[in-house]
């Protein structure tokens, strides 16, 4: 007997108070939030932020963003995702509704090259109100243009596309930050996957 | 292998739905670049029992304040399952909804119908070792939009789910049997195939149904599968 899968539907824009009620302040425990790694995480700790923009360029206040990760061992976690902010949690998830600029701002680390792959990167969704569907995407990044140029994922994406994957470092007085900016259509629109 | 059976894009919407207006700028337009299925996709985040609290998966009680929530108890029940049957164990499962009313705690719902002091309309459950959940809650108000004149979106439940990878994400919503605004409705209008979209509708069941309580509701979630070893063909 074979079942058929149940629709995706919307977020819609009344997630926060669900999904991400402490970020937002409401009065619920939260699963996930911009915390992937916490300060006893081991390996290079960074910042992950950016902006949505939609097809007429205007920045959307009311996505969320989740990631996935591995660990600077480059390991995906097994074990349940812990609930304190303090080690490693490898899931993160951001509204873009509270930041003055409504960006997304993640703390992590720098993942590792996890077995499969040939250069580190971050997977990242992206749901709004206006997708029915989720996106999938991956952050690559800036400095490892090497082991980029290595990885089969990412080079089996037209080359006139790869920069919409690749997040820029900045090396800032709080520590190393890369900015990933996500368009959901226009010239610049980011690679989405059919995972 | 971790991998996970490809997608089913006739169970779902297109990025672009038109009658849907907010798709048009926000959806994607050029093609997915498809790529096999690796780790990264096959492993996905777990969660303990204890991030579901004693009322989470109670929102008629877990938005007290000086009293109980207006409307009509309804509960909850279904599997989580995969596209064989196979059932989904452990799952989180996070819900959200409107009040009685059809408005959100949201702070920028502006919709002119009361909030309730005791509905918070936020919880969660996780399915158990047979995939089975459950959760009790209000029957959600009908509430307007904008996306054109006189809109109004059917009652439903919000839904957000991981299952056991990456791959498996599924946000969705619950529908209700009967409701006349569906066939109005440009989000569960949004899946062109009609028998996948009617499996958003969940059933309404007697024997679910708590004598003097509740009415019973089943709403199953099947999430993609995994690809069957030679062994098992
Ligand atoms: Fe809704």
């Amino acid at each position: 007997m074979s079942y058929g899968e149940t629709p995706s539907q919307t977020v819609g824009p009344y997630f926060a108070y669900g999904l991400t009620p402490v970020q937002y302040g409401y009065d619920f425990t939260d699963l996930a939030n911009f915390v992937v790694a916490g300060p006893d995480a081991k390996g290079e700790h960074i910042r992950v932020m950016g902006q949505v923009f939609d097809g007429d360029g205007v920045l959307v206040s009311d996505a969320m963003i989740e990631i996935w990760q591995a660990d600077e061992a480059g390991q995906y976690s097994s074990e349940p995702v812990s609930m304190d902010n303090a080690g490693f949690r490898g899931l993160g998830r951001c509204g873009t509704g509270t930041d003055a600029d409504n960006r997304f701002v993640f703390h992590t680390v720098k993942p590792g090259v996890v077995a499969d792959a040939a250069a580190p990167f971050i997977n990242v969704t992206v749901f709004m109100r206006g997708m029915l569907t989720h996106a999938f995407t991956r952050l690559y990044f800036s400095d490892e243009s090497d082991a980029n140029g290595t990885c089969a994922v990412l080079q089996s994406v037209p080359a006139d596309r790869r920069d919409t994957l690749i997040a820029a470092r900045n090396d800032t007085p709080t520590g190393p930050e890369y900015r990933f900016d996500i368009y959901m259509q226009g010239d610049r629109e980011t690679v989405f996957f059919d995972v | 292998m971790t991998g996970f059976k490809p997608r089913d894009w006739n169970s779902h919407a297109p990025y672009i739905a038109p009658g849907y207006k907010s798709t048009l700028l926000r959806g994607p337009t050029k093609p997915l670049v498809a790529i096999k299925p690796g780790l990264s996709e096959g492993t996905g985040p777990v969660f303990a029992r204890a991030v579901v609290r004693d009322l989470d998966w109670d929102l008629t009680k877990n938005g007290c304040v000086n009293g109980a929530p207006i409307g009509e108890r309804i509960v909850v029940h279904g599997r989580v399952m995969d596209g064989d049957g196979r059932p989904v164990p452990n799952t989180v499962i996070e819900v959200w909804q409107a009040n009685a009313s059809g408005r959100y705690v949201h702070k920028v719902d502006q919709h002119n119908a009361p909030l309730d002091p005791n509905f918070r309309g936020s919880g969660r459950c996780m399915s158990d070792e047979n995939g089975n959940y459950v959760f009790y809650t209000i029957k959600p108000g009908a509430y307007p939009w904008g996306n054109h004149f006189n809109a109004w979106r059917p009652n439903h439940i919000h839904l957000s789910l991981f299952g056991p990878g990456f791959a498996t994400r599924l946000v969705t919503q619950m529908y209700f049997p009967g409701d006349p605004l569906l066939d109005l409705d440009p989000i569960f209008l949004g899946t062109p195939d009609e028998d996948a979209r009617n499996r958003l509708v969940a059933k309404f069941l007697i024997d679910k149904t708590e004598e003097g309580f509740a009415l019973g509701y089943q709403f199953d979630i099947v999430l993609r599968g995994r690809f069957a070893t030679p062994m098992e063909d």
